[in-house]
């Protein structure tokens, strides 16, 4: 299994770089993993990233990206909540780039 | 979404005995987010699958009962439970998790997703879908 070395901790990953130990998880893994795809963490990009842990905390699930939409815009506001902004912010897909620097599974469905 | 079936997904297995449960779980999920018309029945010791308080600490499993609650936001509103199971297990309704579903042409008014049938509905109901898959 691959690993990403971050100062001075190893984190193992599977081979689409999700974390394999949700445990494991920091801020500093989730912006690490961002820069390994040429992105910068925004507020906004932290806002969709504790949803989703917060969600998975409750439901034990990372959700399906029009789950993941429809959640958004009812905690977050219909501006919030679709699938330009999401897609804005995360361009490989929502669900799919938001879990994997949230620490969470790839969501189920998703290929 | 081109087509769009009826299926219904028929448990009848213990939660943690066997993979059945937890794989059914994941194959109603992936139905429901390819937007199909997706029912669940639980039947025997399926009924289990629904008990509240499910605590697994001891037998080393992940405990998914959570993940029931997230039914309602993939569109899963219809938990059929057999009466006759429960009733020879020693449940009632009350002894199962308190599943809701907001319905979004009713302003969001929260509804129950478990409905309790009667061996007889059920066998109405199987009859009404598409596909069915045993777990």
């Amino acid at each position: 299994m691959a690993a990403i070395e971050l100062n001075g901790k190893s984190y193992e990953v599977d081979e689409e770089g999700y974390l394999a130990d949700l445990n494991q998880w920091d801020e500093d893994i989730a912006k690490e993993m961002a820069k390994l795809d040429g992105a910068e963490l925004t507020d906004a990009h932290w806002e969709v990233i504790n949803f989703l842990r917060e969600y998975y905390e409750e439901y034990q699930i990372a959700p399906a990206v029009r789950v993941l939409t429809k959640a958004i815009g009812k905690k977050l506001g219909k501006d919030k909540g679709n699938s330009k902004y999401l897609y804005e912010l995360f361009p490989y897909g929502p669900a799919k780039q938001a879990c994997k620097y949230a620490g969470l599974p790839k969501p189920t469905g998703c290929v | 979404m081109s087509t769009v079936k009826k299926f219904l997904f028929l448990n009848r297995k213990a939660p943690y005995g066997t993979i059945y449960a937890l794989e059914s779980l994941e194959v109603v999920l992936i139905s429901a987010a390819f937007e199909q018309d997706v029912s669940m029945a639980f039947v025997d010791d399926g009924v289990y699958q629904l008990l509240k308080g499910q605590k697994t600490d001891g037998i080393g499993m992940k405990n998914f009962s959570p993940t029931y609650s997230a039914l309602g936001d993939y569109d899963v509103t219809k938990l059929y439970v057999e009466k006759e199971s429960l009733e020879e297990r020693g449940l009632t309704v009350d002894d199962l998790m308190d599943l809701k579903w907001e319905d979004e042409d009713d302003d969001w008014a929260e509804k129950d997703s478990i409905v309790v049938v009667s061996a007889a509905e059920l066998a109405d109901i199987m009859e009404q879908q598409e596909v069915i898959l045993s777990f």
